[in-house]
Formats: structure tokens, C-alpha cells, sequence
């Protein structure tokens, strides 16, 4: 069962998303661009991913019965990146050629780049689509994987994401769970000035989808909630995850100005001293 | 005198002429591929009728999906298909998909390398009374600028089942394109279909060679024919495949004639006629002259009208080739 985890197993997460922070904040200062706040506010979710939940084998990226993780909006790809490499898609060292020439990891993530990769993204409201035809096609083969989608709230502001909600919803795609990065923030502001979303579950609800909202850095009620989705057989399941974006360095945290910038050598010296900090404080527990 | 190597329809200048939309040989070959592929699959946004996939929808019912009018989703649901192991087949008309839809079938289709044929509907002036906003004259343009993407204009319904089957061949993204209205049948179940461009008619020490795609072609046969019969030798050439292009064959083509008339429905910026020109201006430059949609859009008339009209027709061609000095 997926909700079945140890008080150990649980640090062990936490620990491992708190180190797969300091790989984004040296991996994004080493590229010196990239997006750092929505990076550091999904590391919980995709250390559970990883680390927990995926059915995968990070020696055998395209063994046909993983489940699929897709990524919709891809400017977050360090953190997929440092989970990747964490749990041995790539060397950890590969994580220094972020954004560079010739590298495997591109500033947006590209499927054909690096095996593990479902799709390519960055074009945001793509990757409901995308995993509806997986998820599709898993249903014609009568495979059992999961279907993953990552979005962000921001990216709902795209007609493709409400034209797929619309088509899971009416065929009723169980194999489908959506997590939403609900952190509030967009390039321009918050989300809630820039275009609203509110009521959003409510919105969701209107779709045929089933619905949870979750605190998105527990990583306990994450892994209950996609625990929950597997036992909803009518419907797909969209997982609401309330993050702080930034989150684990006080200075970027709910701040839209890290949207979409890179720490220079200071600003990254101080975020590794408070993620150092917080290691500790996990490990002493 | 059309090329008896190539088996073309021997009624071709009857009034008799048999005429068929190139959507219904689309739609025989997804019949026939639904039957010998468990694989493929076929999508539409709200046009199964007149893309011409009811058929599929009937007999494979479980392979068919009705996406409503969201041609954003069309393509990327196709695009997760095919990555997944199936091809998929996604139809709409052509101003929406690949227009509406370009940047979602650039990302998740043609850099994604999914196994997507993009089937694009009611292209051209040819569309007829719908008038200008249902009339594509820049899908090949489109398409053709993407890396991996093949692109298909199939003069007729015969040719236009063979690209479609072709199409389920090849491993990646491919566009297909046809025409609404009923047009002469010029090929037959014989005559080749491949990536080499064909000549249909041939001559002599010809003048001018004609490169045709689409349904137009059968008008460059017609101003061909009239040309003869004033001693005025041309060859044409059916540009099937404009991409990846037959660029051998059309630098030999020019070669024997030293001039080139080009022949689409379809803004001349951009599309066959821009292609044959980029190899000929990188490989034998040769005097061209671009028949197809002058920098403007088209409006509501009957098909044959708008195609006289904006001087795509027989006519037309004939002039060009005469008034080339």
C-alpha cells in the first residue's frame, strides 16, 4: 500500500527533499539562470514521487509498465532533475551542466534528451493532454501504470488545460491523477490578481474530477492523498498541494521575484546555509 | 503527352473524368489501416463527417475519440498517444489544426518526435463558399518549417489513401493535406507513390517545367495539353512529398528546361513554390515564376470560381508559361 510508511521511512523523504533543495540551488547557480521558487516549493512532492510512490526503474527508464510522471509545466525542471539524479536516472554531477551546450538537461525539459523524460514541456498547458493519451493508451494496451500529471496554477489560465479537464472528466480517466502547484505566484504577481482561479476546487469539482487539497510540504498527507486517488474508480483525481514557493530559504519564499531567477554566489551561500540548517534539524529529530 | 510509365487515369481529358474528394481515399485508408493495425487510432474535434473518419468510428469505436472543438487538446492528446505506442491519426480542418493548434503541435508533436499525423481538412481557396477564415492557404507553410515533420499534398483520392497509408509507415510526425471538393481522379492504383516527384506529363525539349501539388495539378495537365497543341513543350511535375523534398529530381527537372512555373492553392510565401525555389537558389538557379495565393485572402464563391479568380486555373498556368520570356 502506498500510504504505508514508516516514522523512519518519512525522515528519510524529508531528509532527501531537503537535499535534493541544495542540489537545485548549486545546480541553478552553476546554470546562473533558471527558476528557482517553483523548484524549491515542489521538492517534497517529487522526493515522494522518486522516492515512494513511482512505480520505476531508474536503470530501465523505458520499461513499459512504469508509471508515467509527466511534467506540464516544465521551467521547473531542476528539481525533477535533482530527484532524477538522486535516484539514479543520471550521475549527480550531470546536475552542473544544467542549461549548458551539449547537455542532456535542457533549460525546458526534452523527451528525446534524457531517458526518464516523458514528454517535452515548458509551453505551459500541455501536459494534461499529453497524459490523457498515455493514459489512454494504457487503457487500450490493459496496462495497470498510473498517469501523473504535474501542473502549476498559473498554467490555468490556458484554454488546453480546461479543454483536457473537460475530456477526462467526461470519460471518466481514473488512471489520471493531477497534482496542482497551488503557490499563488505567477511572473507577474499572484495569481489571484493577475487572474483568478478561486473557486478552484469548485471548478474541478464542475469538470467531474474528484478533488483533495492537500498541505503540498507534508509529505505524509501527499502520499495519503495519492493513495486516495488509486481508489477512486470513476473519475480522475486532482490533488490540490498548497505549497510555499521557495520554500526552505526565508528570502525567496512567497516572493514572485523568484519565479523565474537564478541565486548569484551569495544569495546562494545563504541558502545553503538555511538548508544546512534544516538538515540538522531533521536529523536531530 | 502524360507519361505512360506512371499508369495515369487514361479518361483524364473526358468530360467523363470520374472526381473524388481527396478526404475520401483519407478516409478508405483509415478503414483499411483500422484493420490491419491494432495501433492506430483516430481523433477528431467535432468533424467526423467531413474529415471523413465516421467510418473509422463505426467499425473501431474503441480506437476513436471525439475531442469536441478543442484542437489544442486534439494534438496533444494525439501527441501522448503517440509516444505511447499507437498511431494517431488526429483530423480537424486545416486553419485549425495545424493554424489554431501551431505552437502545441510544434512542441508536443514535432519536438517531442510523437507518432501524430496531423490530418488537415478543407485546405485551400477550394473550400469554396465558407469563405476566407475556412479557406488554409498556410498550412504547408507551417508544417513544412518543422524539423522531422513530413509533409503529404496528395493530388487525388487514389493518392491520397496511399499517402495515408504511407504515413502509418513512417515513425513520427506527419501532415497530411486535402481538399473538400470533388476533383478528376488522375492516378491510378499502378502508378508509384513515393518520395520521388513524378513527372506526368512529358516532352520533348521542354521550356518550362511546371511543379503542381494537390488537386491543381490536374489544371497544370490541362494548360499542358493546351501548350502542346500550340508547340509549346513543357513538363509537369507532381510535388506529393514537399517535405522531406525530391531535390535531386527538381534540380534535374529545371536543368532540362530552364524554367520553372510553380503551381499551389496555398499563399506562394512559404509554401511548395517558396521549397523548389530555396533548392534551386542553392543549387541551380533557374527563373521562376510562383502561381498560387498572392499575399491575400480569398472569399465566398463557388470552388472553380475562386480558383479562376485568384488565377490558379488552366488558364492562368498557360499565361505564365507564355509570358515567360
Amino acid at each position: 500500500m502506498i500510504s504505508d510508511l514508516s516514522e523512519e521511512k518519512l525522515k528519510d523523504l524529508e531528509l532527501k527533499a531537503n537535499q535534493a533543495r541544495q542540489l537545485v540551488i548549486e545546480m541553478l547557480l552553476e546554470a546562473g539562470s533558471g527558476h528557482t521558487a517553483g523548484s524549491l516549493g515542489m521538492a517534497d512532492i517529487f522526493t515522494a514521487f522518486y522516492f515512494h510512490i513511482l512505480k520505476h526503474d531508474p536503470k530501465n527508464p523505458a520499461w513499459l509498465d512504469r508509471d508515467r510522471l509527466i511534467l506540464s509545466n516544465g521551467h521547473i525542471c531542476p528539481i525533477r532533475y535533482a530527484t532524477m539524479a538522486m535516484s539514479g536516472y543520471f550521475p549527480v554531477e550531470e546536475l552542473k551542466t544544467l542549461r549548458k551546450l551539449g547537455s542532456r538537461l535542457q533549460g525546458h525539459p526534452h523527451r528525446t534528451s534524457l531517458p526518464g523524460l516523458e514528454t517535452t514541456s515548458g509551453p505551459l498547458g500541455e501536459g494534461i493532454s499529453q497524459g490523457i493519451g498515455i493514459a489512454l493508451a494504457a487503457k487500450l494496451d490493459k496496462k495497470d501504470y498510473q498517469v501523473y500529471v504535474l501542473t502549476s496554477d498559473g498554467e490555468h489560465e490556458e484554454g488546453n488545460i480546461w479543454e483536457a479537464a473537460m475530456f477526462a472528466g467526461k470519460n471518466k480517466l481514473s488512471n489520471l491523477t493531477q497534482v496542482i502547484d497551488r503557490n499563488f505566484i505567477q511572473i507577474d504577481g499572484d495569481t489571484e490578481n493577475v487572474m483568478p482561479l478561486e473557486p478552484f476546487k469548485a471548478k474541478y469539482e464542475a469538470f467531474n474530477w474528484h478533488v483533495l487539497e492537500i498541505d503540498g510540504h507534508n509529505i505524509r498527507e501527499f502520499i495519503d492523498a495519492i493513495g486516495q486517488a488509486h481508489g477512486i474508480a470513476d473519475k480522475p483525481t486532482v490533488i490540490i498541494a498548497n505549497t510555499i514557493p521557495g520554500k526552505g530559504v526565508s528570502f525567496m519564499e512567497k516572493d514572485c521575484l523568484w519565479h523565474g531567477k537564478a541565486p548569484n554566489a551569495e544569495e546562494a551561500k545563504k541558502a545553503m546555509e538555511e538548508l544546512k540548517a534544516q538538515q540538522a534539524e531533521i536529523e536531530q529529530e | 503527352m502524360l507519361n505512360p510509365d506512371l499508369k495515369l487515369n487514361q479518361n483524364l481529358f473526358e468530360a467523363t473524368v470520374e472526381k473524388k474528394a481527396t478526404r475520401e481515399g483519407f478516409g478508405e485508408a483509415l478503414i483499411e489501416l483500422g484493420e490491419t493495425n491494432p495501433n492506430v487510432v483516430v481523433l477528431t474535434a467535432d468533424l467526423s463527417e467531413s474529415t471523413k473518419v465516421e467510418g473509422f468510428a463505426k467499425k473501431f469505436p474503441e480506437r476513436f475519440y471525439q475531442v469536441g472543438v478543442a484542437e489544442q487538446n486534439l494534438v496533444s492528446i494525439a501527441a501522448g498517444l503517440g509516444i505511447s505506442g499507437k498511431i494517431a491519426f488526429a483530423t480537424s480542418y486545416a486553419v485549425f489544426s495545424p493554424g489554431k493548434n501551431w505552437e502545441t503541435v510544434r512542441t508536443t508533436i514535432a519536438y517531442n518526435q510523437s507518432n501524430v499525423k496531423i490530418a488537415g481538412h478543407h485546405s485551400g481557396i477550394m473550400t469554396g463558399p465558407d469563405g476566407a477564415t475556412h479557406q488554409s492557404l498556410e498550412d504547408i507553410a507551417l508544417t513544412r518549417v518543422l524539423p522531422g515533420m513530413t509533409v503529404f499534398s496528395p493530388c487525388d483520392a487514389i493518392e491520397a489513401k496511399k499517402a495515408t497509408l504511407e504515413a502509418a509507415k513512417i515513425n513520427g510526425p506527419v501532415y497530411l493535406r486535402f481538399t473538400r471538393e470533388k476533383t478528376p481522379v488522375i492516378t491510378t492504383e499502378q502508378t508509384p507513390f513515393d518520395n520521388q516527384i513524378q513527372t506526368f506529363w512529358t516532352s520533348e525539349k521542354p521550356k518550362v517545367t511546371i511543379f503542381a501539388t494537390g488537386y491543381l495539378l490536374y489544371q497544370a495537365l490541362l494548360a499542358a495539353r493546351s501548350l502542346a497543341e500550340q508547340n509549346i513543350p513543357v513538363l509537369v511535375a507532381n510535388v506529393a512529398t514537399v517535405k522531406p523534398c525530391d531535390e535531386d529530381t527538381i534540380v534535374e527537372l529545371a536543368r532540362e528546361s530552364g524554367k520553372v512555373v510553380t503551381v499551389e492553392d496555398h499563399q506562394v510565401a512559404g509554401g511548395m513554390g517558396s521549397m523548389i525555389a530555396e533548392i534551386l537558389a542553392k543549387k541551380r538557379p533557374t527563373p521562376i515564376k510562383f502561381i498560387g495565393m498572392q499575399d491575400a485572402f480569398g472569399e465566398s464563391g463557388k470552388s472553380l470560381e475562386l480558383v479562376r479568380k485568384f488565377q490558379m486555373d488552366e488558364k492562368a498556368i498557360e499565361e505564365a508559361v507564355k509570358n515567360f520570356s
